[in-house]
Parts: structure tokens; C-alpha cells; sequence
């Protein structure tokens, strides 16, 4: 019932987003978003801004667009044959779905994190060298070898598995796959990182490293961030967006967002009423 | 809905149900168990018939009977030009050479009668034998040798025990002189039962004791070689596209099915096709290995492009995204990693339809495979003929021989499959890493 309404407990869901769109500095931004997946409606009318060198999370209850969106940034979705995005999303000033951009090129600026670990079933060196290697940003071997050391370094993982860097990434455990992958989208350089629930599979020691790191990564990247735990939102993010089926509710600050939300939809979410 | 309010059970009644089901569902498994061990144990059981059947028939095949004879290499007798070349030993009388040795070692029959039964007992490749063993040997030439000469097929199946010496002479294939002549031979000594090196290097033959499988052996191969270069790259390619990169639509679609419907084509027409194509509208020769892959290899395509695409469907998703998430276009995200991860799976595919092709005979027999051809095929444009064809004529012929031979074909022919088998094991294990 609730699914097909804009009513929730009564609660209408906004026509305008609450909030400020709009950032001084944006790395990225969208305007008037609608994503469908072949009939279905996943996204609609979503424009925000994410702002240089700033973590932006976003949250909301399960299937309310979230990855949808995120995947909009890199052009993830094109993989699905039934979606279609329509709107503009720009990356400094360029629209991605412009058909003159190349979409490889695009997701080398805008690196990608997913959910579940997803390292390739190559050693742990061939893993982060991967990206490097096939935009040819290494010059010599030597080179190469810096990349994959720093990168490995960045995502506090280089400690760990320095002595071992043939052995399969598939090997460590969830949490140091996480890194790995972290480090595997660090190594191309991004502008952007999109991570979708980075730390929905791992302990909470796991989890609090992978934010270490990406407080650490804020200084050089932006960051969106999808997840499921307030608290990690209130911690880690300079903005935090609420979304709730298909729209975006509200968007602000973080620490306005949690402590003095204005929607009544947002204020039950952060407080645990429903989600 | 039911307007009545559900009963809670208490736990005792919950607890005798789940008893009784319990009991239900034990009883359920073991007959599902029983089920399976019984089957098994029948395809066990034919799998040992099958074998036994074949073993017990086909390795006596692998041997025949040899006459050895004390051969005199005279020069003046087998090169008379003395260049010791292929041309000039052709001038030679080997076939005296042997018989005299022959002769000599019967005690030097008389009459033109017993002489006549004497050349019966060797085979009529022996001549053949003497030139190559001089021609490898030049410096034995003006010495004694013992040569080694396989003895008629007749003479090999009495020697068997398949011709009775109680038949009545009229009725059997050898004389009672030959008999005679067969138990002198063998009181001395000279009668011996080895490995048959006629069946693993000779080649066609219409004479039961000198029929090889080699041509037929070679011939397989080369087919198998050209099947497999067009098949397994072609079979990938289409796969790859289908599943990858093809548009999800009406055509793609229908060409789906169609490829379904293709591996399902009994193989004789694509022998008929490939002879209504490739000889007649092409005017490629007959009885060729290059046509015999290209039909076995239109024969294999649909399994090899089934299993593929299975294989290729069979990769997690995550890695695609995980490729194509730092920038890789869909080309290398298929060829870095989709296509590595899938390998296995399409070898083996291709492997079961390689197996296939290599038994297949009727689309052989459609181009010609099955004539009669002596020599080996020296590339995949010579006329040749493969394995199941040749034991398909074997079986044909008449010569009590042949039987033992078509038997040892087939074992030959299964030692084949299994290796390759074996290899794509390998192959695949190796590919298949743990991580
Ligand atoms: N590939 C797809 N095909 C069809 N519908 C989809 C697809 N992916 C997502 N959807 C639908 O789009 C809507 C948004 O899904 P999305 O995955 O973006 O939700 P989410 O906010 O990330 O949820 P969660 O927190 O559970 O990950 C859902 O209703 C979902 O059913
Ligand atoms: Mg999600």
C-alpha cells in the first residue's frame, strides 16, 4: 500500500526537495533526475549538487533509490539494459550523458566501491595494477610498482599484505578485500568516489578502518557514500541526503540533517521510527 | 480468509507431529537413496560390460602371428644396380629371397603343389617388409638375418584356433599340406605371437594381416585439427556476441533458437549438406580431412556455442562491475576477465563436441571419407579416411581377421577419446585456479 501512495504514516513526501541543493564548489552536479527501470519509476526529479573534497552520504529506507542514483554518477547503469536515466548530471560543467563522452574515461574520474568485496580472482598487485594498466598511467614498471604501493598505502592495507602481493586478492578477508577494492579504485586516480554500503559485510573493526580511510581520502577526493548506519553517516559526512521512494526528501548538512531535521520523514527515519 | 481463529497446537501435539513427519521424511530419503544407488549401480554394470566386451574382443586384435625366416641378403639377387635407392631395390627379387628362406626352412619341398601351399603361409607384404628392412640396414647386405614376417591371415586365424583341424579339409580355408607345414614351423620355434605392427603403422589393406589403422589414425587427426580451428574460435565469437553484445531482440532471438534447434540436426545432413555445398557447388575434392572438419565443425558449433554461453553466463556480475567500475571498456572487460573465468567451462564444451566429432561417421560417409585409400594423408587436402570409418569398413569385410582387427580399432579408437578427455581435464584444472 505504502509503495504506491506519496503518503507514509499520514507523512506527504515533498514535491520540492528540502534543503540546499545547491553547493558553492560542486565536483558534480544533477538537475531534474528521473531514472526508470523499463515501466517502474526508481528516481524521481532529483537534482544535487556533490561538493568538491566533501563526503556526502546518502540515506533512507531499503529500495528508495540510493544505489540507483549513485550509479547514475558513473554511468553504472548503463549496464542495465531496462534502465533509463533521463536528466543531466555534470561533471565540471560537462555533461556525462553527453554522447560525445567516453564512458571509460568518465569511470576513471568517478571510481566505484561496491557493496559486496569484488576483487578480481588475480593476485593482489594485479588487482590494484589493473586500472593503472589499462589507461596507461604508468610509465615503467618502476612505476607501476609506486602505484600500486601508494595506493595500497592510502587504504592503510600495505602493512598487511606487502610480503604477499602475488597471492590471490580472493584470499584476505572481507574486510581487507574492502580495502583492496578501495585501493583498487584510489589507484586510477579518481575525482570522485562512489562507495555503496563499503561496510555492509564487514566486523565493526573492519568497518572502523574503511572510515579511517575514508577520512583520510576526503582531503583529495570526493566521496559519495551510500549507507544503512546512521551513526557512520553522522561520522563521516560533511552532507547527508534522505531519500525516500524515488525522491530525494531532504538535504543538508550533516549535523543539521540528524540534529534538527526538517521533515517529519526524515526526523522518523534518524530516529528509527521506520527503515 | 478463514473466519475461524487459528488453534494454537500445544507443544506436545506439535511435537508427535513433527515426529510422524519426521519419520515420513526419513523414510522418503532412504527410497530416494536406494533409488540412486541402484542406478548407479546399473550404469556401473553396463559400463563394465561394455568394457569387457570390448577388452576381451579387441586386445587379442592388438596381436598377430609372425613367421620368423633366416633370410640371405645377396646383393646381385635384391639390388641388381647396387644404388641401394628405392628405385633400383624395386628391381630386385625379394619375393625369391623369402621363399627360398622359406622353403629351406620347410625342408625343401619338391612338387609345384606343395610349393603353392608353402607361399600360402606368409603374408604378401612380406616382400615389402625385406626392402624396408634393407634399406634401413644397407650395411647387413651379402649376410644371414632372422627377419620377422607376419604370416597369412588365414594361417593366423587356424593358428587362433578358429579353423578346426577336424573340419574336412574341402570345407576349411587351409589345406592339410599348409597344416602340416604350420606344425613344422612351429615344432622349431619360428611361429611367434607379438604386438601387431601392422595395425599401428600400416594402412588400408583389402589383406586382413597387414590392415593398419595409421592412414585412419592421421586422417582423425587432421579432421579433428580442422574442426577444432574453425569450431572452438567461431563457437567463443558467437557466443561472446550473443551474450554479450547483442541487442536484445526479435532476430537475436529467433537466431537463439535456431542454434538450439541446430544441435539437435541428425549429423547425416550436415554430411549431405556439406557434400551439396563444399564438393558439388565449391568443387572441393572428395574424401578430404579439410571438408570432414569443416561439416564436423558445423556439426559441433551449437554444442560448443550452448555450452560457452553457459560458461560465460556463469560469471559473477560482480566482477564486470568490478572491471568496468575502474574503467574498463567492454571489450576488455570481456577479454581481461569474463572471457579467463569462462575458459574452462567453454573447453569442456568444446572438448564433448570434439568427442562427438570424433566418432561420427555418417556425415563422413556423405563426402567420401570411406574410400579405399593406401596411403597416409600428408596434410588436411590429401584423400583420408578417420577412425570410426575405417572400423565401419573393417566390420564390412569378410576375413575372419578383420573382426579381431575392427575389435582392436575400437580400442584404439576409445584410447583416443579417453587421452583427450584426460587432456582436457588437465587443461582445465590448470585453467580453473582456486581463487
Ligand atoms: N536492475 C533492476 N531492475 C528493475 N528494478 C530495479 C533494479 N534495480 C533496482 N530496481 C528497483 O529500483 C528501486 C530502487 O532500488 P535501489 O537498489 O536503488 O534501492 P536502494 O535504495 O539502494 O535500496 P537498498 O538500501 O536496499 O540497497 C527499487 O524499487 C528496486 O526494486
Ligand atoms: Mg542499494
Amino acid at each position: 500500500m505504502v509503495q504506491n501512495t506519496n503518503q507514509v504514516e499520514g507523512r506527504a513526501v515533498p514535491e520540492k526537495t528540502l534543503g540546499e541543493i545547491q553547493v558553492d564548489n560542486p565536483r558534480m552536479s544533477a538537475r531534474n533526475v528521473n531514472v526508470f527501470y523499463g515501466e517502474k519509476q526508481a528516481i524521481d526529479n532529483i537534482s544535487l549538487d556533490i561538493g568538491m573534497s566533501q563526503v556526502i552520504s546518502f540515506i533512507g529506507p531499503s529500495g528508495c533509490g540510493k544505489s540507483t542514483f549513485l550509479r547514475c554518477l558513473n554511468r553504472m547503469n548503463d549496464t542495465i539494459d531496462i534502465c533509463k536515466v533521463d536528466g543531466e548530471i555534470k561533471i565540471d560543467h560537462q555533461n556525462i550523458y553527453d554522447p560525445a563522452i567516453d564512458v571509460v574515461s568518465l569511470r576513471a574520474r568517478v571510481g566505484m566501491v561496491f557493496q559486496k568485496p569484488n576483487p578480481f580472482p588475480k593476485s593482489i598487485f594485479d588487482n590494484i595494477a589493473y586500472g593503472p594498466r589499462i589507461h596507461g598511467l604508468a610509465a615503467s614498471k618502476v612505476e607501476l610498482d609506486q602505484i600500486v604501493e601508494s595506493s595500497l598505502q592510502r587504504a592503510g592495507l600495505w602493512e598487511e599484505v606487502k610480503d604477499r602481493l602475488d597471492q590471490p586478492g580472493t584470499g584476505l578477508s572481507g574486510g581487507q578485500q574492502q580495502r583492496l577494492c578501495i585501493a583498487r579504485a584510489i589507484a586510477v586516480s579518481p575525482e570522485v568516489i562512489l562507495m555503496d554500503e563499503p561496510c555492509s559485510a564487514l566486523d565493526p573493526i573492519a568497518t572502523a578502518k574503511v572510515e579511517e580511510l575514508i577520512h583520510e581520502l576526503r582531503e583529495q577526493y570526493t566521496i559519495v557514500i551510500v549507507t544503512h548506519s546512521m551513526q557512520q553517516a553522522a561520522r563521516i559526512s560533511d552532507r547527508t541526503a534522505y531519500f525516500h521512494l524515488g525522491k530525494l526528501v531532504e538535504v543538508g548538512d550533516t549535523k543539521q540533517v540528524f540534529t534538527n531535521p526538517r521533515h517529519e520523514l526524515t526526523q522518523d527515519y534518524i530516529t528509527g521510527r521506520f527503515g | 480468509m478463514t473466519d475461524r481463529t487459528y488453534q494454537r497446537l500445544d507443544p506436545q501435539q506439535a511435537a508427535e507431529r513433527v515426529k510422524a513427519s519426521i519419520n515420513l521424511r526419513k523414510r522418503k530419503e532412504t527410497r530416494f537413496l536406494w533409488l540412486g544407488k541402484t542406478a548407479v549401480a546399473i550404469a556401473l554394470g553396463f559400463l563394465v560390460l561394455l568394457f569387457a566386451g570390448i577388452l576381451s574382443k579387441g586386445i587379442p586384435g592388438l596381436f598377430q602371428y609372425y613367421v620368423t625366416l633366416d633370410v640371405r641378403l645377396d646383393a646381385r639377387q635384391l639390388d641388381p644396380s647396387g644404388q641401394m635407392t628405392v628405385e633400383s631395390l624395386a628391381g630386385g627379387d625379394f619375393d625369391g629371397a623369402i621363399l627360398t628362406s622359406l622353403y629351406e626352412a620347410l625342408g625343401n619341398p619338391e612338387g609345384r603343389k606343395e610349393k603353392r601351399e608353402a607361399r600360402r603361409l606368409i603374408s604378401s607384404g612380406s616382400s615389402q617388409r625385406l626392402m624396408n628392412y634393407v634399406l634401413d640396414n644397407p650395411e647387413q647386405l651379402e649376410s644371414m638375418v632372422s627377419i620377422q614376417f607376419a604370416v597369412d591371415d588365414d594361417v593366423d586365424t587356424f593358428l587362433r584356433g578358429l579353423i578346426s583341424r577336424e573340419t574336412p579339409e574341402a570345407d576349411r580355408r587351409i589345406s592339410d599340406q599348409l597344416i602340416g607345414y604350420i606344425d613344422a614351423l612351429e615344432a622349431e620355434g619360428r611361429i611367434s605371437y607379438e604386438i601387431s605392427d601392422y595395425l599401428f603403422f600400416g594402412s588400408a589393406s583389402r589383406d586382413a594381416e597387414m590392415a593398419g589403422i595409421r592412414g585412419a589414425l592421421v586422417g582423425s587427426i587432421l579432421t579433428l585439427l580442422v574442426c577444432i580451428v574453425i569450431a572452438f574460435p567461431l563457437g567463443v565469437a558467437t557466443a561472446v556476441y550473443l551474450e554479450e553484445m547483442a541487442p536484445k531482440n526479435r532476430l537475436t532471438e529467433i537466431i537463439e533458437i535456431n542454434i538450439n534447434n541446430l544441435a539437435a540436426v541428425p549429423s547425416v545432413v550436415f554430411g549431405i549438406m556439406g557434400l551439396a555445398i563444399f564438393i558439388v557447388a565449391f568443387g572441393m575434392p572428395r574424401s578430404i580431412p579439410l571438408v570432414g572438419g569443416i561439416v564436423l565443425a558445423l556439426m559441433t558449433l551449437p554444442t560448443i556455442i550452448i555450452s560457452s554461453r553457459a560458461a560465460i553466463r556463469a560469471v559473477p556480475p560482480s566482477i564486470r562491475d568490478a572491471a568496468l567500475g575502474v574503467g574498463a571498456s567492454k571489450m576488455q572487460t570481456i577479454m581481461h576477465h569474463v572471457l579467463p573465468l569462462a575458459m574452462p567451462g567453454m573447453l569442456t564444451g568444446t572438448i564433448i563436441g570434439m568427442a562427438q566429432a570424433l566418432g561420427e561417421t555418417a556425415p563422413l560417409l556423405m563426402i567420401g571419407m570411406v574410400a579405399f585409400i593406401v596411403d597416409v594423408p600428408g596434410g588436411v587436402t590429401d584423400p583420408g579416411t578417420v577412425l570410426p570409418v575405417q572400423i565401419f569398413m573393417w566390420a564390412d569385410f569378410a576375413e575372419r581377421m578383420f573382426v579381431q582387427k575392427t575389435s582392436a580399432a575400437i580400442i584404439v579408437l576409445l584410447a583416443f577419446l579417453i587421452s583427450m578427455n584426460a587432456a582436457a581435464i588437465l587443461l582445465r584444472k590448470k585453467l580453473e585456479r582456486r581463487w
